[in-house]
């Protein structure tokens, strides 16, 4: 049994945002950082392996210093890692990327108890799409936004957050996850942990490890394959800080504002 | 001398800085307040490896370094004096002469559960008559069978209240020397917290790392079994000044760590506090305090961080001592922790003598770096001892 953990390495956006001039993040130019619920996703595959054994594998694909997020999740307890690096697949928007990933998970292998845990969305493009559409392209059936796990043999009861309260689903593995903040906390990286992270396998995949997988097309990968072009990317200016009306004439205080500014 | 920090170190450092800043700054002001000692600190640090970062897998602890252990109390101590203390009293002064001079059913019983934190540790030397004058030891140790059986007591033992285990020096032989004066010569023994005759007594009310427990440690006809002794008998004074040699980078990495603390935190305050209209931060006389206090802390640093690395080699196998480095270290960041808090807190004003900022809290703080494990004036003494010799 084995828990695969898909995982990005994001722009730190608590530091300093920077664009490219085609629109593109500047992304070698920003610190980066695990994207958070992918955290969370790791922690419930790490959970699985404290009360199973289970192996845990993170998967990501990005360029070769990824390297490092990869060891830091290694030293937070998983026993495997798998780069998915390759100039073919740069620039990829989510069909693209979920086709790559998809056809890396497939190489890892998805057994009959495996579970595939995603986080619910990176910070950087905040689709909330690849999970999904791994799970598709897998054919493995999905629960999105999971808060909660109990795992009784090969069926997992899984609360599914929803906006305004949540579900109750039974799945059955293998299956997909998309994990969100309040399904737990993740754990520290261990002082023994981080010095054996070097230690620990780490596999890449290229193009030609994966382009035998049907999924993989040169013309559906990449930049040039993706469909969604990025056409421009910005700060949003600040927003002013606004007025809080009080009072039992607050209809008749906001007609007088907008009467001023001649918008009514 | 090479300071560049390895892949793992920078790990290390990382994930003490993330731990230090959701675990422990939130609990500092609470610590200080309320002389609280933060169980649940300790408990989530031996989880992390933090209770032995430097002992090898073998013996229960997490296979690091010595640098990597001074950046732990260094990162702790940034927010939080009393966690530090916590860690380096329990590493260098317990874990630390049971891992050199243990028998290896001594390191079997005790290193694996102190290096988990399931098991704190502390260290006594220090009595009411004997201080900087370590060698006026009263606690004695008599040979009774299978037991030894000691009476005495000691004071201001960090860690007392809450630790399990206990590295305790006492007399053991009356000789005479080469001149034919009556010396005493000291052993090292391991006590438990549940030994019969031994008890923790009062708890000191101290200026500063306030939720550090601080007690006496009581031995009323204390019975353990002879394998209890550490080391060589005879030799426990050399096992004490050898563990202090150790302990002093521990607390030397407090000092730094505490100096560095209140550093940063002036560093951010001078950017919001306004005078005259701009920013406190604008003036040439903050400007230039902040530079002064950057470059000491600095030069600190390289002092503990080279100590660290000296102990290291000696860790690896070589023949060497690092004691002159450890004193040298513990002098110039003690002295810098003292120096540097003071200055802060004058940034801070007014405010700044307030319990609501930190400041004042790290100024008391840095004061004990200057006294425990052998105060200013004992670095010196090693140090003009090593330079006269």
């Amino acid at each position: 049994m084995k828990a695969i953990v898909c995982v990005k390495q994001v722009p730190d956006t608590s530091g300093k945002v920077s664009v490219k001039p085609d629109g593109t993040l500047d992304r070698a130019s920003m610190a980066t950082i695990t994207n958070p619920d992918d955290l969370n996703a790791l922690e419930a595959a790490l959970k699985l392996k404290d009360a199973t054994g289970c192996e845990v594998v993170v998967v990501t694909m990005g360029p070769p210093p990824a390297e490092g997020m990869l060891r830091e999740l290694l030293a937070r307890g998983a026993d495997k890692a798998v780069l998915v690096s390759g100039r073919e697949f740069g620039g990829s928007d989510t069909f693209a990327t979920s086709q790559i990933l998809a056809a890396a998970v497939n190489k890892i292998g998805v057994g009959p108890e495996d579970v595939v845990f995603c986080g619910r969305q990176a910070i950087d493009g905040d689709t909330a799409q690849v999970g999904p559409q791994i799970a598709e392209k897998l054919h493995l059936p999905q629960v999105t936004y999971v808060a909660d796990i109990q795992k009784d043999g090969n069926t997992l009861t899984v609360k599914r957050m929803l906006e305004d309260g949540y579900m109750m689903v039974k799945v059955q593995t293998p299956c997909l996850l998309t994990c969100i903040k309040e399904l737990n906390d993740p754990r520290y990286m261990s002082v023994n942990g981080i010095f054996t992270c070097y230690d620990k396998p780490m596999e890449v995949f290229d193009y030609n490890a994966l382009k035998d997988d049907p999924l993989i097309e040169v013309d559906t990968i990449g930049l040039k394959g993706s469909p969604t072009n990025v056409f421009k990317s910005f700060t949003p200016p600040q927003k002013g800080a606004g007025t809080m009306l009080q009072g039992d004439d607050v209809a008749a205080q906001l007609a007088g504002i907008l009467a001023k500014k001649h918008l009514i | 001398m090479d300071f560049t920090l390895s892949k793992q170190q920078q790990m290390v450092q990382k994930m003490y800085r993330e731990f230090a800043e959701n675990e422990v700054k939130p609990l500092a002001k609470k610590v200080d307040a309320e002389e609280y000692f933060p169980k649940e600190t300790v408990e989530k640090m031996g989880k992390l490896g933090m209770m032995g970062i430097y002992f090898p897998t073998e013996v229960g602890g997490a296979g690091g370094d010595v640098l990597s252990y001074v950046m732990a109390v260094e990162e702790l101590s940034k927010v939080c004096g009393t966690t530090g203390v916590i860690v380096s009293a329990h590493t260098s002064l317990c874990a630390a002469p049971i891992y050199e001079n243990g028998t290896p059913e001594q390191k079997a019983k005790y290193l694996p559960k102190l290096c988990s934190g399931e098991w704190l540790g502390a260290f006594g030397l220090t009595e009411p008559g004997a201080g900087t004058d370590a060698q006026g030891q009263q606690t004695i140790a008599k040979e009774d069978g299978d037991y030894w059986v000691l009476n005495g007591s000691k004071i201001f033992i960090t860690n007392a209240g809450f630790a399990d285990v206990f590295i305790v020096i006492a007399v053991t032989d009356n000789v005479l020397d080469k001149r034919g004066r009556p010396t005493k010569l000291c052993s090292a023994f391991i006590v438990e917290r549940t030994d019969p005759g031994f008890s923790v007594g009062k708890a000191e009310d101290k200026m500063g790392i306030r939720g550090s427990s601080t007690c006496e440690l009581i031995f009323e006809d204390c019975r353990i079994p002879k394998d209890r002794m550490l080391g060589v008998r005879g030799k426990g004074f050399q096992l004490a000044m050898a563990t202090l040699d150790g302990g002093r980078i521990g607390i030397a990495s407090q000092a730094l760590g505490i100096a560095e603390g209140a550093l940063e935190e002036t560093v951010a305050y001078v950017k919001e506090r306004k005078q005259f209209g701009r920013a406190i931060a604008a003036f040439q006389n903050t400007q230039f305090e902040l530079a002064e206090m950057k470059a000491r802390v600095e030069a600190a640093k390289y002092l503990v961080y080279a100590a660290a690395l000296k102990k290291q080699q000696a860790m690896d196998g070589a023949k060497v001592r690092y004691s002159v480095e450890a004193a040298q270290a513990k002098l110039i960041a003690a002295r810098t922790a003292s120096d540097v808090t003071r200055r802060c807190l004058q940034l801070f004003g007014g405010y700044g003598y307030t319990r609501d900022y930190p400041i004042e809290r790290m100024m008391r703080d840095a004061k004990i770096t200057e006294i425990y494990e052998g105060t200013s004036e004992v670095q010196m003494m090693v140090i003009s001892g090593a330079l006269l010799k």
